[in-house]
């Protein structure tokens, strides 16, 4: 906040002092203040001296008072004991009943659970937590203790109630957040139970450690710490900074170099903390994490046929109630799910009652090749299972598994049916590419490429290398889609021996047209851009690798791997591609599916970062590299040329409009 | 159908004053709209946006602020430093009182519309009192130097927020004290600029927006004196903003010509609390947006070049009807050329001075497209300058060229032209009888006898026009139940039997000009009446509603004609209906009596009567469809609307003889490259 200036200031008599946060009671536009432990101080607005304000006097030690936004304040006294404000202002002085001995109140929050306000707070007592449940319209409390944890205590406390369920996390001394969850609706009264955390964030980073200090929960993926991040040997620095916990990740952070005092907010999308001497207000915004996000990889949007994938959202969703559930007992519908999120789990969880997927593919781990087949094409036909994705993943999954164990098997025409008909992606897959490329079959990983939006940089880079290794002449002999390259790739090099000699009119038409056509070429276009330095299959082959989605961070060091003479062909391939593109007016290639302009300038651009030295050295490259350099060049001072062009253009058009704005002319109109 | 050698003018130099100010009737179904020149308009939602009164200007008299209030009172005020009251029915000012505070700059009225504010030079913001036939001084407020160039009321009356250079201040109203002073810029650091807060806005949250000239807008919160948002719009000035009623929806007009909405919207869906949010971009100006409106359902802006834009909020519409379209004005809804059909000359009308134009002509003649060249040019022959502030409301030339008449809001002047080889005079005819003034519409008979002028009170007064230059008046018409308005539309039969007159109240009366009686009323219909003339054949009126309908009515019969009856049944074209701009002038062919030539802004159109209508799945605009057809394709293609596009934007078409047409154009480019340049704004990083 840029503007800080006071609205209203008060203070109390020399001597007290003010013993829990000022809180201010939303309905009534009422501030509530406590002093020396037992006072309290209720004043509007309007009022300028403390001192003559509403005064109580109680008869217990207050901790805090919790304000909730429809539910009025309520006070919480050091004994445990719990009253809502307009009780205790009936009869300031009634007596409070101490509830937790001698343990010490450590953290307490207060929020509505439908229409009920629910207190929770933490206690402490010999290096053992407890956490104490407060109901207050049934007056009723709960007892809990906390797991213990060697070598590490609980530092911060926050907590949120979602479906009767509070989720109360908790930062420990050990750099880590351990999520607990407590029902709400318990009805075992009697004996104190005991509470059981798991981690959900480790607050790690590359070596450097996150000492949290305080933290808020932002939605159900994103936690803010602010803390001082500590690398060994550096000085720490104080910052903020949000954590993805579905991916255990750090989303963000920012640096407070004037410190803080080690207090978070959060409000609206907003957070308040002090740095230095002023408080910041801080705006963040928190996307629906996904993986693809979480690791830098969403797709881009303007691809045309992405397919619709497995959808992480509603995954983990599924799997936040599976964790649920699994305290009373195991989820039986998400099983399928769960099959496919860990691979140990594929085979071995078994379901009783339903013949699932799973049961079916152990079945089917011993049958004969044929049997395996029909038995999945079966399973395959049966289109409304309920998790049809998934089983999709389990059956290729079972397919590869196969391929692994017996070398000879490979069902290409199979998986090749399975990958074309169904929306599939590499995650859902993991090994389906590995094993292609193992086989090379070049095919399969064509239609993969198109078709998964999710292959990792260095699958694509696989792919990439075994195209550009493998021989023209056995990929003559295989099928591959050439859609992408059939509208612009010239063949013209395989006629190149018919065109012999034809004499026209007693001249040799060749050799005069070669005169001419070195002329020309020299002058225009470089001579290297002129025919394609691979065949039609493989051309195809490289569209696939440069549509596909990558990000360049992730690929580049792979790509730095790429033999010297792949390098150069692939170049070349891009160089003739891009001088294709620059052919026509929109700078783009006919046909469908054929890469764009930009996708090819950015391979260009890669493979030139990745391999600069090794090219500036090799004495082939050397032209094509002169040659890319000069077209580029002719490029760019031809675009300028246009600029100006369209300037004149421009004038033209002016001068005419001009001419036609003649004031006055007589003119023949027909209407019919 | 036939070929017209059209006569293509494009010398009228029209260049419509740019719009300085607007004000939507609270509650209510108007538009007023001030120009830079002091014009005042009035422009009525419920008859298709149609431009419904012009009170001309006055040199004497800018207007920097108009309201409404005590209902359908309009007041405006401006640098003359006087706060006028208009009188919507005679469209003049009714009165004016000193406001005491020099120029003034801003004018605001209060909710229940009792009260006025204005926002003066001297830094003084002073409160009147509305009061029946007037206004009265009630007190001033605190004042400080600098000019309030904007105020706003608190929808509960209790206070004023003004902004003047550098900072805002909150009055209030029953104190008359400052309660709260906030500079604007404070937030900026180093800028040696001042600050100019262009327009202000008082929420009843108490929230207080402001627009300014580094381009921002900003929410305030007045009590506490904080900034609570504040939204970069344009590199250049905000001038202009306006607030929906239920106070979700502010449209703002910048010097770029560009506007922008921005709504209060909830940060998440089913989430309580919201922010403004900008949301929708429009760039419809070329020029300053010195003014921008808020009514329910759309968003108005006017520019200083001279366009009126309405742009209808479509989550707004129930369906998609004559409120859903998107309306540019940037001519009057009226004609400001006069045609003398047998001279062949051209009057046209400027704000302060009159040209005479004679026509060039052409000995050939050439296919369709084809440019004939000209055997003689068109020839300026005189400009008559009116003296004085005012401006001139009407002009008119006789038939015969020999008479050219006009009025502004105190005189009224008659000249007799005679042509003598290639000099003229002009003589003014003297002694022209006391009218009761303004005119508002002039009209000649078709033998140029006579001369009609339209007046206040649904009046009409009959010249009779007198060689060697003389008149004398015969009569003065009335409407039998009387009429509170003035005639804007007048028509007068070719064989100089029947008049035809509509007044502000859009009935029509008919009155027979040979017994100067009342003859009859058409019909009323609920929408304006935007062009009529009377067949010279069949003395069939006909009628040229804004919403785009036609009528046809016998004046001998005293009803719609079967023609009328069967389009009313058959119902009109739906892109016929769709168009945005109002017909303006209707004439006919004396050598095809069936048809009609009417023309708006964007097109002329021949209505063939002996044709069929198009049904709505025909192509009404099918004329070079047609020209590409075979001969005997073209019948069955043929409808009774012949429309021409090609001439645009059209101000004035008529018929000189059989086949000869006048097309009056005035290019947007022409009249535009003679409005100040409007900021540059980089294109394309060049």
């Amino acid at each position: 906040v840029s503007d800080q200036k006071p609205l209203g200031c008060w203070s109390v008599k020399h001597g007290q002092i003010i013993t829990c946060p000022v809180v201010c009671n939303f309905e009534t536009h009422e501030y509530i203040a406590v002093h020396d432990d037992k006072v309290l101080r209720i004043w509007k607005n309007k009022d300028i001296n403390l001192d003559k304000v509403f005064k109580a006097t109680l008869s217990a030690d207050v901790y805090r008072i919790h304000s909730l936004p429809n539910g009025g304040p309520v006070v919480l006294f050091k004994g445990g004991g719990v009253r809502t404000l307009d009780v205790l202002l009936e009869a300031p002085q009634q007596e409070i009943e101490n509830i937790i001995s001698d343990e010490v109140i450590k953290w307490s929050e207060a929020s509505m659970e439908g229409q009920q306000p629910v207190l929770i707070f933490a206690t402490e007592k010999d290096g053992n937590f407890f956490v104490y449940v407060q109901k207050l319209k049934m007056n009723r409390l709960q007892k809990y203790k906390l797991e213990q944890q060697e070598l590490s205590k609980p530092l911060s406390f926050t907590a949120y109630i979602k479906n009767q369920i509070i989720t109360l996390l908790c930062l420990y001394s050990n750099d880590s957040v351990y999520e607990v969850l407590i029902p709400l609706q318990q009805t075992s009264e009697e004996e104190e139970q005991i509470l059981s955390k798991s981690l959900i964030l480790k607050l790690s980073v590359s070596g450097s450690v996150l000492k949290g200090t305080s933290f808020v929960v932002l939605d159900k993926d994103h936690i803010a710490i602010l803390g001082s991040l500590a690398a060994p040997g550096e000085e720490s620095k104080e910052c903020l900074t949000i954590w993805n916990t579905k991916f255990q990740t750090l989303q963000t952070s920012k640096e407070l170099p004037l410190g803080t005092s080690g207090q978070l907010w959060c409000y609206e999308e907003k957070f308040f903390f002090t740095h230095g001497k002023v408080l910041t207000v801080m705006m963040y915004k928190c996307e629906t994490s996904s993986l693809a996000a979480a690791v830098g990889k969403l797709k881009d949007s303007q691809t045309p046929d992405v397919s619709s994938f497995v959808n992480w959202n509603t995954l983990a969703d599924e799997e936040l109630v599976v964790s649920f559930q699994s305290q009373q007992s195991v989820a039986l519908k998400s099983e399928s799910k769960m099959t496919l999120r860990s691979k140990r789990n594929t085979v071995a969880k078994v379901q009783p009652d339903t013949l699932s997927v799973g049961q079916i593919l152990l079945n089917l781990k011993d049958a004969s090749t044929t049997v395996f087949e029909d038995e999945l094409r079966q399973l395959m036909s049966k289109a409304q299972m309920p998790d049809f994705q998934a089983s999709i993943g389990c059956v290729i999954t079972a397919l590869i598994k196969r391929c692994k164990t017996n070398p000879k098997y490979y069902p290409r025409n199979f998986l090749l049916h399975i990958v074309e008909t169904r929306d599939l992606s590499y995650s859902l897959c993991p090994d389906l590419m590995s094993v292609a490329l193992e086989k090379k079959d070049v095919h399969l990983l064509q239609i993969c490429l198109q078709r998964f939006p999710d292959i990792p940089e260095e699958t694509t880079y696989a792919c990439l290398k075994v195209f550009l290794s493998i021989s023209e002449a056995y990929l003559q002999r295989i099928d591959v889609n050439l859609e992408s390259v059939i509208c612009y790739i010239d063949v013209e090099f395989n006629n190149k021996e018919v065109k012999t000699e034809i004499v026209e009119n007693g001249f040799n038409a060749e050799l005069e047209h070669d005169i001419w056509d070195t002329k020309i070429t020299k002058e225009t276009h470089p001579t290297a851009g002129e025919l394609c330095p691979v065949g039609p299959q493989k051309a195809a082959l490289l569209n696939a690798v440069l549509q596909s989605a990558y990000s360049e961070a992730f690929l580049l060091p792979h790509l730095k791997n790429l033999p010297a003479q792949q390098a150069v062909l692939f170049l070349r391939y891009l160089y003739y591609l891009y001088v294709k593109c620059s052919e026509k007016i929109n700078t783009a290639l006919p046909g469908t599916r054929s890469p764009t302009i930009s996708q090819i300038m950015d391979w260009m651009c890669l493979l030139l970062d990745a391999h600069f030295t090794v090219m500036v050295m090799l004495p082939e490259a050397k032209e094509l590299l002169s040659n890319l350099h000069k077209f580029v060049r002719a490029q760019v001072r031809f675009y300028s040329e246009l600029n100006k062009i369209e300037g004149s253009l421009q004038e033209l058009q002016r001068r005419n409009h001009q001419k036609d704005s003649q004031t006055y002319s007589i003119e023949v109109l027909e209407l019919i | 159908m036939g070929e017209f050698e059209v006569h293509r003018v494009r010398f009228f130099g029209l260049v419509p004053a740019g719009v300085r100010c607007l004000a939507c009737q609270p509650r209510g179904a108007r538009l007023a709209l001030a120009r830079t020149d002091g014009a005042v308009e009035v422009y009525n939602f419920a008859a298709n946006y149609f431009q419904e009164k012009i009170i001309p200007g006055n040199e004497a008299r800018s207007v920097e602020a108009l309201c409404w209030a005590a209902g359908d009172r309009l007041f405006g005020a401006g640098l003359g430093g006087e706060i006028a009251e208009y009188d919507l029915s005679r469209l003049c000012v009714a009165h004016s009182v000193d406001g005491g505070g020099g120029p003034i700059w801003s004018m605001a009225a209060n909710s229940s519309g009792t009260q006025l504010a204005i926002g003066c030079e001297d830094g003084s913001v002073k409160l009147f009192q509305v009061v029946p036939g007037g206004i009265q001084f009630e007190r001033n407020m605190d004042r400080r130097t600098g000019r309030i160039l904007c105020l706003s009321w608190h929808p509960s009356d209790t206070h004023i927020a003004a902004g003047s250079i550098d900072a805002l201040r909150v009055f209030n109203v029953s104190s008359g004290q400052t309660v709260q002073r906030i500079m604007v810029n404070y937030h900026v650091h180093k800028v040696k600029r001042e600050c100019i807060v262009w327009s202000i806005a008082f929420l009843s949250s108490g929230t207080v927006v402001t627009s300014d000239s580094f381009g921002r807008v900003q929410f305030w919160d007045w009590e506490r004196g904080t900034l609570q948002e504040s939204h970069t719009v344009s590199t250049s000035a905000v001038l202009s903003l306006s607030v929906s009623e239920k106070e979700d929806s502010i449209i703002v007009g910048t010097s770029t010509g560009a506007t922008y909405q921005f709504q209060l919207l909830p940060v998440k869906t089913g989430s309580l609390e919201k922010r403004w949010v900008r949301t929708k971009p429009f760039q419809y100006h070329t020029h300053d947006v010195r003014a921008v409106a808020h009514s329910s359902t759309a968003l108005i802006s006017g520019g200083l070049d001279a366009q009126l834009v309405i742009r209808p909020l479509m989550e707004k519409m129930q369906k998609k009807g004559y409120d859903a379209a998107l309306r540019k004005f940037t001519f009057p809804h009226r004609r400001l050329v006069s045609c003398a059909r047998k001279a062949r000359l051209l009057l046209f009308q400027f704000s302060q001075h009159l040209e005479l134009w004679r026509l060039g002509s052409t000995d050939e003649t050439g296919k369709d497209g084809e440019v004939l060249p000209l055997c003689r040019m068109p020839e300026h022959l005189v400009q008559l300058k009116s003296k004085g502030p005012e401006h001139i409301y009407c002009s008119c030339v006789s038939p015969c060229g020999s008479w050219v008449a006009y009025s502004t809001a105190s005189r009224f002047h008659l000249y007799r032209v005679q042509y003598k080889g290639d000099s003229v005079s002009v003589k003014k005819v003297p002694k022209v009888p006391k009218l009761l003034l303004p005119a508002y519409q002039l009209q000649f008979s078709a033998d140029s006898g006579r001369l009609f002028i339209a007046s206040a009170r649904g009046s009409v007064h009959v010249l009779q026009l007198l060689e060697p230059g003389g008149c004398k008046h015969l009569h003065m018409f009335r409407p039998p139940s009387g009429c509170p308005d003035a005639v804007y539309l007048l028509a007068v039969s070719a064989d100089g039997h029947w008049l035809a007159a509509v007044g502000g109240d859009w009935a029509i009366h008919i009155y027979n000009l040979k017994c100067f009686k009342h003859h009859c009323t058409v019909p009323t219909y609920n929408c304006a009446v935007t062009a009529l003339a009377i067949h010279p054949i069949t003395n069939n009126l006909v009628i040229a509603y804004s919403d785009q309908q036609l009528f046809e009515f016998s004046i001998p019969e005293k009803q719609y004609t079967a023609w009328s009856r069967m389009v009313q049944n058959s119902g009109l074209h739906k892109a016929w209906l769709e168009r945005d701009s109002p017909i303006t002038h209707i004439t006919f062919n004396p050598k095809n009596p069936s048809h009609i030539l009417l023309h708006d802004i964007y097109m002329f159109c021949v209505l063939d009567k002996s044709l069929p209508l198009p049904d709505n799945s025909a192509l009404l605009m099918n004329q070079s469809t047609l020209k590409q057809l075979p001969e005997t394709a073209r019948q069955r293609q043929l409808h009774a609307f012949k429309i021409c596009k090609k001439f645009q934007p059209l101000l004035f078409a008529d018929l000189l003889d059989d086949n000869c047409l006048v097309m009056v154009e005035r290019p947007i480019m022409d009249f535009k490259t003679q409005l100040p340049l409007p900021i540059q704004q980089k294109k394309f990083g060049t």
